[in-house]
C-alpha cells in the first residue's frame, strides 16, 4: 500500500475532535451520573431516557435538529453569533458540541453504573472521618471507580471518532475544521479512490478493535470494588 | 390464539415489499440525480396515468449512484446530472450503447435567503464574512460548475475560507435556506421549483462562466429487457415531458 496517498489532516482532526469531545463529556457526565447513581427522585427515569436517546435516534434526526440549532437563527447559534460573529454550524466547535450529545450515552451509562457499585459508604465514611463532599469523591470514589471512567473515556473517544451523520449534516466538508476522517473515507468511496478509503477504513478497523480489546482485557484485570 | 396472529402479522410485514415487487410488469426502477427529482416526479405522474406504468424513483448524487450502478444496483435508467458519468457507464458496458442522450442542461445560479439583497459579482467580491455553499466540485456537476465559474471571475481562491460543501446540490440548497450559509451556488431548477417555497433572491451565472452542465440519461443492463423502460426513455424526449422540463428552469441542447 501506498502510504503517500493519505492525508493525515482528517485523521488528526477526528483526534482532537475526539480528544476534546470526551473531555468536555466527562465534566458534564460525571454529576449526572453521580445523581443518576443516588437519586431517588421519580424523574430520574426521564434524565435516564434523555442520556439514552442517541443511542437509539438515527444520526439524522441530530444532525437535523442540529443544523437548525447551530445555525445563525438557531437557539444555540444566534447567541453565539451575536457574541462571536460566526456561528456553530460548519465549524469545529460546532461538530464538539453536536459529538458531545451524540456520545453522551457511552460515557454517561459506563460511569453510571460504576457509582451504582461503590455505593454511598465509601462517601459518607471518608465524610465521618472529616473529608469535605467535594474533597471525598476525588480521593475516595473516582479512584474506586476508575474502571468506569476508563471504558468511558475509551468509548466515548471510539464513539466520537467513528460519527458520520451529523457530520455530514452540519459540517460543510471543510479541510482542517469539520472533514473527519469519516467524511473523508465517504468522500474517497463516491469518487472511486478506493486505495485510500481502503487505507483509512482498515486502519480505523484496525484502531476499534484494538481500543476495544483493551476495554475489555481491562475491565476483566481491575477488581471491582464493592464494599 | 393472540400469539399465532401475531405470527401471521410478522410474516406479512415482512414478506409485503418482497411479494410486492413480484406482480405485474411496468415496472421501472430509475436512479435520478438529486436536482432532477422533483421535475422527474412530475414526469412520472404524468407518465403513469398516461401508460399505467410504474416508475420507481431512487435519487442521490450523480457519484454514488454511479458507484451503485457499478457495483450491481439494479436500476433500469440512470438520470445523471452530468454527461461523464453515462459516458463511463457506456464505455464500462454497463450503460447500453447508444442509448444516452442530454435531457436537459441545468443552469447556475447564486441564490440567498434574503429577498431584499440584490446578488451579483459584487456580492461576491465583497464577500468578508458568512458562508459561501457549494456542492462537492468532486462529486457533483453542479459544484463543478460553481467552481469553473469562480475560477473564471477569479475567485477562486480569495473565497476559500468562506466556502462549505454540501455532499450533493439537494443539501447544498439547504444549508442556504436553513440560514446557515448567506450565499450557495445552486441548481435553477431547484429555486424554480413550483414546491420551493423560500422566496430569497437569485443571480444567474452567466453560461460562458462555467461548461454546460449537461444532464445525460442512459439505459442500463438490468433495463436492457424491460419494454417500459426503453418506452420512459422516449417518453422523457416527448412534448409533455419537455414542457415539464422547460418550467423548472432547464434548457435543451438544440437551442
Amino acid at each position: 500500500m501506498d502510504f503517500s496517498l493519505i492525508d493525515v489532516g482528517p485523521i488528526w482532526l477526528s483526534l482532537q475532535l475526539a480528544g476534546v469531545t470526551v473531555l468536555i463529556l466527562l465534566v458534564l457526565a460525571t454529576p449526572v451520573a453521580w445523581w443518576l447513581a443516588h437519586t431517588r427522585c421519580r424523574f430520574r427515569v426521564v434524565v435516564e431516557a434523555v442520556v439514552a436517546l442517541p443511542l437509539v435516534l438515527p444520526p439524522t434526526v441530530l444532525g437535523f435538529y442540529m443544523l437548525i440549532l447551530l445555525g445563525p437563527h438557531g437557539w444555540v447559534g444566534g447567541p453565539i453569533q451575536a457574541l462571536t460573529g460566526s456561528s456553530l454550524s460548519f465549524s469545529f466547535a460546532g461538530l464538539v458540541f453536536a459529538s458531545c450529545l451524540y456520545s453522551l450515552p457511552f460515557v454517561v451509562q459506563p460511569l453510571h453504573s460504576a457509582f451504582e457499585s461503590v455505593g454511598e459508604i465509601p462517601l459518607e465514611t471518608a465524610q465521618s472521618l472529616g473529608a469535605s463532599r467535594l474533597d471525598a469523591f476525588f480521593s475516595v470514589i473516582s479512584p474506586l471507580a476508575r474502571r468506569g471512567y476508563l471504558t468511558a473515556i475509551v468509548l466515548g473517544f471510539a464513539h466520537t471518532l467513528g460519527e458520520f451523520g451529523v457530520v455530514l449534516m452540519v459540517g460543510g466538508n471543510i479541510p482542517g475544521k469539520t472533514k473527519v476522517i469519516s467524511i473523508e473515507i465517504y468522500d474517497r468511496v463516491e469518487v472511486l479512490e478506493y486505495a485510500q478509503a481502503h487505507i483509512l477504513s482498515a486502519g480505523l478497523l484496525l484502531f476499534s478493535f484494538l481500543i476495544l480489546v483493551m476495554v475489555y482485557s481491562i475491565n476483566r484485570r481491575l477488581p471491582v470494588h464493592v464494599t | 390464539m393472540g400469539n399465532k396472529r401475531w405470527v401471521w402479522m410478522v410474516i406479512w410485514i415482512l414478506g409485503a415489499p418482497a411479494l410486492g415487487g413480484a406482480e405485474g410488469a411496468g415496472k421501472v426502477h430509475v436512479a435520478v440525480a438529486s436536482n432532477f427529482l422533483n421535475p422527474l416526479k412530475e414526469i412520472a405522474k404524468r407518465y403513469e396515468q398516461d401508460t399505467g406504468n410504474t416508475l420507481i424513483l431512487i435519487s442521490a448524487s450523480t457519484g454514488k449512484l454511479y458507484a451503485q450502478v457499478r457495483h450491481g444496483a439494479p436500476f433500469d435508467i440512470l438520470l445523471a446530472a452530468d454527461a461523464k458519468r453515462p459516458a463511463l457507464l457506456e464505455q464500462e458496458g454497463v450503460g447500453v450503447k447508444g442509448t444516452r442522450f442530454t435531457y436537459a442542461v441545468g443552469a447556475l445560479v447564486l441564490w440567498s435567503l434574503d429577498a431584499e439583497k440584490v446578488l451579483g459579482v459584487e456580492s461576491l467580491k465583497q464577500m468578508d464574512k458568512g458562508k459561501l455553499a457549494i456542492a462537492n466540485p468532486k462529486t457533483a456537476p453542479y459544484g463543478k460548475a460553481a467552481q469553473q465559474a469562480l475560477e473564471q471571475l477569479g475567485f477562486w481562491q480569495k473565497l476559500q475560507p468562506f466556502l462549505v460543501r454540501g455532499e450533493n446540490i439537494s443539501q447544498t440548497l439547504q444549508f442556504v435556506a436553513t440560514g446557515n450559509a448567506g450565499l450557495g451556488f445552486v441548481a435553477k431548477s431547484q429555486v424554480k421549483d413550483p414546491r420551493f417555497k423560500f422566496k430569497g433572491s437569485r443571480w444567474e451565472v452567466p453560461s460562458s462562466l462555467y461548461d454546460p452542465v449537461s444532464q445525460q440519461a442512459i439505459l442500463l443492463k438490468p433495463g436492457h429487457a424491460n419494454s417500459a423502460a426503453k418506452q420512459f426513455l422516449q417518453y422523457l424526449r416527448g412534448p409533455a415531458a419537455k414542457k415539464i422540463i422547460l418550467s423548472y428552469g432547464y434548457r435543451f441542447l438544440e437551442e
